[in-house]
């Protein structure tokens, strides 16, 4: 079945389908129809009661006090096995990084949306994707890291963030959803799924009660000299293996490309129409879209012809940029433009740009 | 020769970590207890604090998770939504429940949150090396009060048990104090009501403990537990507040 969602729309009801039984959040735009979504469609969300037994998906909504306290409780959630989520924007995303490195130390499974807006500090509501650092680099303190996607349509956000459930599960980590306040407020139909989840949502770690087992301890807190470079040593290994298996990408007209423009989000699908008029018009343009920015694909760079030039587009002053140069390791031209703080790249300085490197 | 007391089940035999004379140890046994006698240990979830209480689980014998500073009431509040039929309590201290917490105090208790919360107030924040606490007394000196608590650049010690009890979502608060035996067990007894009072669906209970830190009072053992008598019961004083 086919119904009209706007992609905030879409990740709440996403969420719901993958069996999220925990949401908190704390009201900021550009996401706001996300909590409103929540409360509206969370099972038994009036009675704030989740009732986990035999595989009743009914869920607990709160509407928390702050952000601070949205992560907080995302984090005992989890900790109590829950599949627990949490969405904001920007500004409510930099407030929550404490949480989410505690989140990340502890081994915790959780989800977490950012439908980035314009900053620094309040900055303004309009799309942006100035967040790709803090959402890539370990956006707390430690060294830890998200998985992080980024879906282009409505319809993607809908089904990353029920493939996000299944990661943070599999690999014990958070997952960041990452888009912008174009993604979040356009509306497309949606084919929604009746997929099963993938995972096992047994877990033997989880806090419940000692009855008949040991006492689990859920912890990020390592005194004893050695232990916390060990804890550290087991979350790296973790990475390493979902830096094999989990990079997500998709490519378009690589193997003629003389340019390749290489876009994610929202600014992929502009990236899309410049290209179908470049195209239309002789230019051999090509498109790399990553769509895990943690993991970053390198694999698509390593193209042959040595001519093919790159040229990034974001929706700010060249963050992904940096993996883009990582990836190339100086062996092609990396060109760049990018707009912030409310201003997005056109279709139209796209191709004027474009033509400019060809 | 009949055993009359004995270690709970609840607590490990393990070495204690805490300071001479500290009163965290008394009042992780009194926990302890209560969940022996409740019998209860197989549903307990504890959250423990940022602070000198940070690996109260090394010592209590059932289920606990971490919170990061100040956010041990909103990690609670979650762990008892999704486990209703579980018994989940808080263990913080001022710094962390009456400072940097304040917000996730007010709120989970203003929600009703059916939880159970031990409030440990030595006036003091203890692992950092004695700093000024939102409750340390006028006059009290700490290594960021040198000349002592002074009313116009610190304000005055925080009464957020009276200020909670202003709350329709809050069930039970009292004030206790470890500054004796006879103290000491209504100390438990208000612990026990406290869990008993989530066990009945009740709502948010609270209980504050006046416990003493002779290392950053700069006092003996036996002269902290006067000082709570003579000094800190009266800005303090003892009883139920709701």
């Amino acid at each position: 079945m086919k119904i009209l969602l706007s992609g905030n729309e879409a990740i709440a009801q996403g969420a719901i389908q993958a069996g999220c039984s925990f949401y908190a959040g704390y009201p900021i735009t550009p996401q706001n129809e996300i909590i409103a979504y929540m409360a509206k469609h969370m099972p038994s969300s009036r009675t704030g009661v989740c009732r986990t037994g035999k595989g009743q998906s009914q869920g607990v909504f709160i509407q928390a006090e702050s952000e601070l306290a949205a992560i907080n409780m995302v984090y005992g959630a989890s900790a109590a096995g829950a599949r627990a989520m949490t969405s904001s924007s920007s500004p409510g995303i930099s407030l929550m990084q404490e949480g989410i490195s505690y989140i990340a130390g502890s081994q915790l499974p959780a989800v977490i949306v950012n439908i980035m807006r314009g900053g620094p500090g309040l900055g303004n509501i309009a799309p942006a994707q100035s967040d790709y650092f803090q959402a890539t680099r370990s956006g707390g303190h430690g060294d830890y890291h998200l998985i992080v996607l980024a879906p282009a349509c409505v319809q993607e956000a809908y089904d990353l963030t029920q493939t996000g459930f299944d990661l943070a599960d599999r690999y014990r980590v958070p997952v960041m959803i990452l888009g912008d306040g174009i993604l979040g407020q356009m509306m497309e139909p949606v084919q929604l799924s009746t997929k099963k989840i993938k995972v096992s949502l047994a877990k033997s770690w989880a806090l419940d009660g000692c009855q008949g087992r040991k006492p689990n301890i859920i912890k990020s807190f390592f005194l004893r000299e050695g232990a916390l470079e060990d804890a550290n040593l087991k979350l790296q290994k973790n990475y390493a293996i979902i830096q094999q298996k989990e990079t997500r990408y998709e490519g378009l007209f690589l193997s003629d490309a003389k340019v390749i423009l290489v876009a994610y989000g929202t600014m992929a699908r502009i990236a899309k129409s410049a290209i179908s008029q470049l195209r239309s018009a002789g230019k051999k343009i090509g498109l790399i879209r990553p769509i895990s920015l943690w993991p970053f694909p390198q694999q698509p760079f390593s193209i042959k012809n040595s001519r093919v030039k790159y040229l990034v587009l974001e929706m700010s002053y060249g963050q992904m940029l940096e993996d883009v140069r990582l990836a190339v390791g100086g062996r092609r031209e990396v060109e760049f433009l990018g707009r912030s703080g409310g201003g997005v790249p056109s279709e139209e300085q796209i191709i004027n740009k474009v033509k400019k490197i060809l | 020769m009949e055993k009359i007391f004995k270690r709970c089940q609840s607590l490990y035999d393990v070495p204690t970590h805490y300071c001479p004379g500290c009163g965290h140890g008394i009042a992780h046994r009194l926990v302890a207890e209560v969940v022996d006698e409740l019998d209860i240990r197989e549903k307990t979830i504890g959250i423990a604090p940022v602070g000198c209480a940070v690996v109260a689980y090394d010592y209590w014998n059932f289920d606990c998770s971490e919170a990061a500073h100040g956010r041990a009431l909103a990690v609670a509040t979650a762990i008892k939504r999704v486990h209703p039929q579980n018994v989940v309590f808080t263990y913080q201290g001022d710094g962390d429940l009456a400072a940097i917490g304040t917000n996730e105090t007010i709120h989970a208790a203003n929600r009703g949150e059916n939880l159970s919360v031990v409030f440990i107030n030595n006036a003091v924040y203890g692992m950092t090396g004695g700093q000024l606490a939102p409750t340390t007394l006028l006059g009290q000196k700490t290594s960021t009060s040198i000349e002592g608590r002074e009313k116009k650049a610190h304000g005055y010690p925080l009464k957020i048990s009276e200020m909670l009890a202003l709350l329709p979502g809050v069930c039970y608060i009292e004030r206790v104090s470890l500054q004796s035996p006879p103290e000491v067990l209504k100390a438990k007894r208000a612990i026990k009501q406290a869990f008993e009072n989530q066990i009945n669906n009740l709502g948010f209970s609270l209980v504050e403990i006046l416990s003493p830190c002779p290392t950053y009072w700069g006092l003996s053992p036996k002269e902290s537990l006067d000082w709570i008598r003579d000094v800190m019961q009266k800005e303090f004083p003892l009883g139920r507040i709701k």
